[in-house]
């Protein structure tokens, strides 16, 4: 068996696609904590935003990823061939176990706790900042782990709408019919996954222990 | 900005510190389309007055209304119709963020934040003012020795370290933090064992009296309400049914505050008297 025979013979090719299928893991990550945090706080404070926006949420989870990265080509301004349409949609992919998380983490935060802050008298935007947050950062922070872990096996799949990363090797491995070539591709994918589960894993429980 | 003990001083309308309910409704509203229009009420004509100084005990079952009456009065909650007015001011004319600033709250659940240290638990609300750190630090050392805790060993502590009687004595300590001139207190000593209760209660008249602030005491215990109260308003259904000093709440003959005198043990009434 020499399954990193391929791997060995190209290290720089591997270390490029490794990278490549980093940063779009990364820049969709920011992009869905940015985005999925605030709408995650926004539903614990207007409860009529729950049903639409879990509800969209919901919808995009459903769609099977490679008919997303389809579905996103054809739209004007995010579409495209490339990484800016790969980094849409592994956005929306994300933004579900964020915004669900960042809910329950708020929604969780003991109600003693919410009514003393309220009655000492301090504003939403203390109670945010000084008390949910903090609070809630564990179960915030599990969903990101999550949606990061989902996000690395789902970035394999943008290399067939031309945005590069480690999905270039494994389709290549399946046009080939090569097993090494597939591995090269799925090794470093499943270790990147395997690091942003333990190291977001780590972080989680330093701040539950706090 | 108020600093410990000149609430009194800067007290120009005579009403400072006082608590005023004027025939005050309080329904949950039908959060249901096509429920009810009138959801059930909780509070039906409510008038009570509490004066500077005094702790006013509100007696009663579950559902009397008790904890919603102290939740109108720091503006948790907002009359239906009718008034409450706190230092002569409706709460509905106040900024709820100054209002509840000057209401100290201590709940059952006591509500600690688990991610702070006592230290910062009990100087939440002077930080929240503004106070320079070191005025801060020593105000809850002084707090923290009013309750009965050594500075020293749990100014650093979390919580979660300590005892229930303990995490109440901080709860108090928390609500005496900038000195508000009101106390609202709902139950606060009724999830400890019985041995510590007593203590925090017997604790508590001494600073209460020591204090000179106004309280509203919830407690749904007569022998609570008696030791404790300067007077004792019994709501009963969200209606105020008595208002009597812990002397003539003993004798009353309305039927409801038998009910609660006879709830005492053989005896005790006396041993009180």
């Amino acid at each position: 068996m020499h399954i990193f025979d391929y791997i060995l013979r190209n290290p720089a090719e591997v270390l490029q696609f490794t990278l490549e299928h980093l940063a779009l893991v990364a820049i969709a990550m920011a992009l869905a904590v940015a985005i999925g945090i605030p709408l995650g706080i926004a539903l614990t404070r207007h409860r009529a935003l729950h049903r639409p926006i879990l509800g969209a949420a919901n919808i995009i989870q459903t769609v099977p990823s490679l008919a997303l990265f389809g579905f996103l080509i054809p739209v004007p301004l995010v579409g495209g061939i490339g990484s800016r349409t790969a980094i849409v949609a592994l956005t929306l992919y994300a933004l579900l176990p964020i915004i669900r998380n960042t809910y329950a983490g708020i929604s969780g935060v003991d109600p003693a706790v919410v009514e003393a802050a309220r009655g000492m008298g301090m504003t939403d935007r203390q109670m945010l900042w000084q008390v949910e947050m903090p609070l809630s950062l564990g179960v915030i922070l599990a969903g990101v782990r999550v949606a990061t872990v989902i996000s690395v096996g789902v970035a394999t799949i943008a290399a067939a709408i031309g945005a590069g990363g480690l999905g270039m090797y494994i389709f290549r491995g399946v046009a080939m019919v090569n097993n090494q070539v597939i591995l090269a591709g799925a090794i470093p994918a499943a270790l990147l996954a395997v690091l942003a589960d333990v190291s977001l894993s780590w972080a989680e429980r330093r701040l539950a222990s706090r | 900005m108020t600093g410990p003990g000149d609430n009194a001083m800067k007290n120009g309308s005579g009403q400072d510190g006082v608590i005023e309910c004027r025939g005050v409704w309080y329904r949950l509203e039908g959060d249901r389309p096509g429920a009810e229009p009138r959801g059930r009420v909780l509070l039906s004509d409510l008038s009570l007055r509490a004066e500077r100084g005094e702790t006013l005990v509100l007696l009663g079952r579950s559902g009397s209304g008790k904890t919603t009456t102290l939740k109108l009065i720091n503006r948790l909650l907002e009359p239906t119709s009718g008034e409450v007015q706190v230092d002569g001011r409706r709460t509905t004319d106040w900024d709820p963020i100054r209002l509840r600033r000057r209401i100290g709250y201590v709940i059952q659940e006591v509500g600690l934040f688990p991610h702070f240290t006592i230290e910062r638990n009990v100087g939440l609300v002077p930080q929240l003012e503004g106070w320079p750190p070191d005025r801060i630090r020593a105000r809850v050392e002084e707090l923290l020795r009013l309750v009965g805790l050594e500075p020293a060993e749990f100014a650093g502590r979390r919580p979660r370290e300590l005892s229930g009687g303990q995490r109440q004595r901080v709860g108090v300590a928390r609500a005496l933090a900038a000195d508000p001139p009101i106390l609202l207190m709902d139950e606060p000593f009724g999830a400890l064992d019985p041995v510590t209760r007593t203590e925090l209660q017997s604790e508590f008249r001494a600073l209460a009296a020591r204090l000179g602030k106004t309280i509203l005491f919830v407690t749904h215990d007569v022998r609570e309400a008696l030791l404790l109260g300067t007077r004792i308003a019994l709501l009963a259904e969200g209606r105020l049914v008595a208002i009597h000093s812990p002397l003539d709440f003993l004798r009353a003959t309305q039927p409801e505050v038998k009910e609660f005198v006879s709830a005492l043990g053989i005896g005790e009434k006396d041993f009180i008297l």
